[in-house]
């Protein structure tokens, strides 16, 4: 395997899993701190039971995302030194900022961890709602950091060098709010989902029914109301993107041919070769209404991109495909629990609505994921758009095969750890969190 | 600014070779425990760091910032030339995390404990050691930017007896610190027996491998001795450590916790003041000749002003909330705090 793809896939692996682990680690906090809100509320032993319980899932992802995050912090520059030499100065602020919410994360959960019955309840409350405040402001932090990559500021690159460097307007770079915004609704839109589809299961295999549809209906709300905000979100940012990088936009869409009244591709096979896209439905018009709002306006297309310039067509377009259909299935079901919840309270209790949830599970995840594909691999082959190129920037250590087969296992063995622990908790809802039904199961 | 920030990014290595080295050396303790007693210091060392265990480890985590965003050629040159080590260290970083939390919050204690705790505690011995051997060589003129050959280039720069001996050092020195912090949190006279007898040997080892150390950069023609007693600074720090270790085991013997505590902690910044005033500015020194020095390889003025000012505004949220945390969780063991 050759150095650079090898330094690529590492990186790739490496993201691809600390987001699952940080997106969960940024989310739970705030179900968790709903449950206990309506515990001290209410008085429901229910609502403390489902509080400990996720907050151990909370602890759980919130280690391994710490240690996946340290472990990024170095590979930046374990893998792309060259990137890291002259970006670091330039796009650091939000790190070092980010650096102090992690922190304060860290010291919040473990007041909310190990503080049952030592403090006031409302200030225990209130750090577990801290550990999820600063949680998203670490995500937004970090996600600002990627977006200068999308669209670099606050430097005038000359003849090769980088000067009048201003961190704060790196920070403040023109993609930060719309990446972050379509990033924090996905977090909490595939958090929401994923949980919801857990919960949804036991309901459906009728154990500790009363725990886990109350869990259920926490997600479920957040769920529901992420997976409806992410496609305005969504539109902000394709717009954004259109504008900003045009080859990226390009490749999302397949769209080879600059022309008015571009249209709107959804599915088929991109051949680059031929530059048409076969088996496809089109939408005439649609693209150039979508990111222009005009029918009769022109969307550039990669052939207006020199060759050399252009990201991987087929990956970028699929890995768009999937995200949308997946946005789509979880807003429809958004919509239909939305219609069960105000309307027709009797599909609340049939089993169908549970079963499309549990399908519905991984959704949230793989649109994560495909968005994330999107974004990255659209960039190429810049680091820093229009800037740096990748190549340029990968370590001189050959070897690196070795490294990422070694990230992969490990970081496959931590999915496969989670997953087993995450198991065992569920497992165990009814002897350590729920005894309501004990005698249902002996 | 740039002082502030080589301040920051000195006090966050201290901090972090204070607890963090107290939290790994837990796990030393741990591995080089009989069979029949390691449940009771892996209890012990649970109740005492649990609380601020994630805490501990977001120090490396400033450091590293503080060097990629602040001085990113030393960051990168360590990046490239150390990549090995860092690996291994960052393998030892994951393991440990994991495991950690995994044997807490795994809901069914069954035999899957025993897998936990022996990444736990290999992971706690791995780790510090390559952070020693990556800090030795950072300093030992081993890091060869020229060199064309694999080995010369990303092996032998820490494949080294100074490194690997100041990586040994390390994990005593973690070990040690484990066990004065550990003494301090248990109540029976014969733990507190127990955990005296694993400081003394903790103690005794550090100061072979302190040995072995002095040798080793004899061997490998690094002027250690001229660094720690070449200048006056590190010569006075070197002798008020010596002496701190004599009050040291005063305190541990007539069981005075706060105290043996300080004295502790006044030996490590002491020893860490030796060995860093001695290069500075300087933080890495290479092969050719070349150093790299915190205040010639800098990043430009304008990201230096924001880093030392976030680091400033962070530090004003940071400190106040974990001395919270250290005290409320400090008190509660002792016994005061009211329950509701």
């Amino acid at each position: 395997m050759d150095n650079f793809l090898a330094a690529r896939s590492q990186m790739a692996v490496s993201l691809g899993f600390h987001i699952v682990f940080s997106c969960i680690g940024m989310v739970m906090p705030f179900f968790m701190a709903v449950a206990h809100f309506l515990w001290l509320r209410t008085g429901n032993e229910n609502y403390k039971n489902i509080t400990k319980a996720w907050s151990k899932g909370v602890a759980i992802f919130f280690a391994t995302g710490a240690v996946s995050g340290t472990v990024l912090s170095f590979e930046l520059g374990l893998l792309w030194p060259e990137f890291m030499k002259h970006a670091g100065p330039i796009f650091g602020m939000p790190f070092s900022l980010e650096g102090t919410a992690f922190f304060i994360e860290a010291i919040a959960l473990g007041f909310f961890l190990y503080g049952w019955n030592t403090f006031n309840r409302w200030f225990h409350w209130v750090t577990g709602v801290v550990v999820g405040v600063s949680g998203i402001v670490s995500g937004i932090l970090v996600v600002a950091a990627n977006s200068w990559m999308n669209s670099p500021s606050g430097f005038d690159y000359i003849n090769g060098k980088y000067t009048n460097i201003d961190p704060i307007k790196a920070m403040f770079n023109d993609a930060w709010f719309s990446q972050a915004l379509h990033m924090t609704i996905a977090a909490f839109a595939a958090t929401g989902f994923a949980v919801a589809g857990i919960h949804a299961l036991m309901i459906i295999r009728k154990q500790n029914v009363g725990f886990h549809a109350a869990a259920f209906r926490i997600t479920a709300m957040f769920a529901v109301v992420a997976a409806i905000l992410q496609p305005l979100s969504g539109d902000i940012s394709a717009k954004f993107v259109a504008k900003n990088q045009p080859a990226k936009l390009a490749a999302m869409e397949a769209h080879f041919k600059t022309q008015t009244y571009s249209p709107l591709i959804i599915g088929g096979v991109p051949d680059t070769k031929n530059q048409e896209v076969k088996y496809a439905v089109e939408l005439p018009g649609m693209l150039s209404l979508m990111v222009n709002d005009k029918f009769d306006s022109e969307v550039i297309g990669l052939d207006r991109i020199p060759v050399k310039d252009q990201p991987p067509v087929a990956v970028t377009h699929y890995a768009f495909q999937i995200m949308v259909a997946a946005g789509m299935v979880m807003l429809g079901i958004s919509l239909l629990y939305l219609l069960a919840v105000f309307k027709f309270k009797q599909w609340l209790s049939k089993e169908w609505l549970f079963k499309i949830f549990v399908a519905a599970t991984p959704l949230g995840f793989l649109a994560v994921e495909a968005g994330w594909t999107v974004t990255e691999v659209g960039r190429q082959p810049w680091i820093i758009q229009g800037v740096m190129r990748t190549a340029d920037a990968v370590t001189p250590m050959p070897g690196i095969m070795y490294s990422f087969y070694l990230f992969t296992v490990v970081y496959f063995s931590l999915a496969v750890a989670v997953t087993f622990l995450l198991g065992r908790q569920i497992k165990m809802v009814p002897v350590i969190y729920d005894h309501t039904n004990l005698n249902l199961q002996s | 600014m740039i002082y502030v920030i080589i301040g920051f990014l000195w006090v966050s290595l201290l901090i972090y070779l204070l607890m963090g080295g107290a939290d790994f050396g837990a796990g030393i303790l741990e591995l080089f425990t009989a069979k029949d007693n390691k449940s009771h210091v892996r209890k012990t060392s649970y109740q005492a760091i649990g609380p601020i265990w994630e805490a501990n480890h977001m120090w490396l985590i400033i450091a590293v910032v503080i060097l990629f965003v602040g001085f990113p050629q030393v960051y990168t040159t360590v990046s490239v030339y150390l990549h090995i080590p860092l690996v291994i260290m960052l393998m030892g970083i994951i393991a440990r995390g994991t495991a950690f939390s995994f044997r807490n919050y795994d809901a069914i204690k069954d035999n899957m404990q025993r897998v936990y705790n022996k990444i736990y505690v290999y992971s706690s011995f791995i780790t510090p050691l390559f952070l020693g051997v990556i800090a030795g060589s950072a300093v030992s003129r081993k890091i060869d930017t020229e060199s064309n050959s694999f080995l010369s280039a990303y092996v032998y720069d820490w494949f080294n007896w100074f490194s690997f001996s100041v990586g040994f050092f390390t994990v005593t020195l973690c070990g040690f610190l484990a066990a004065i912090f550990l003494v301090g949190e248990v109540k029976d006279e014969i733990s507190k027996q127990a955990f005296r007898r694993k400081a003394v040997k903790m103690n005794v080892a550090m100061l072979i491998w302190a040995v072995i150390l002095f040798v080793a950069s004899i061997a490998d023609g690094i002027p250690l001795l001229n660094w720690l007693f070449g200048n006056i600074i590190s010569l006075l720090t070197i002798i008020s450590a010596a002496i701190a270790l004599v009050f040291l085991w005063i305190a541990i013997v007539k069981d005075q916790v706060a105290i043996m505590r300080l004295i502790a902690g006044f030996m490590v910044t002491m020893l860490l003041i030796a060995v860093t005033y001695a290069h500075y500015p300087n933080i890495v020194l290479l092969k050719n000749g070349d150093e790299l020095s915190l205040l010639n390889h800098k990043a430009p003025q304008k990201t230096i002003d924001s880093l030392g000012i976030a680091l400033l505004i962070g530090s004003l949220f940071i400190l106040p909330a974990l001395f919270y945390l250290v005290y409320s969780f400090g008190k509660r063991k002792h016994g005061t705090a009211h329950h509701n």
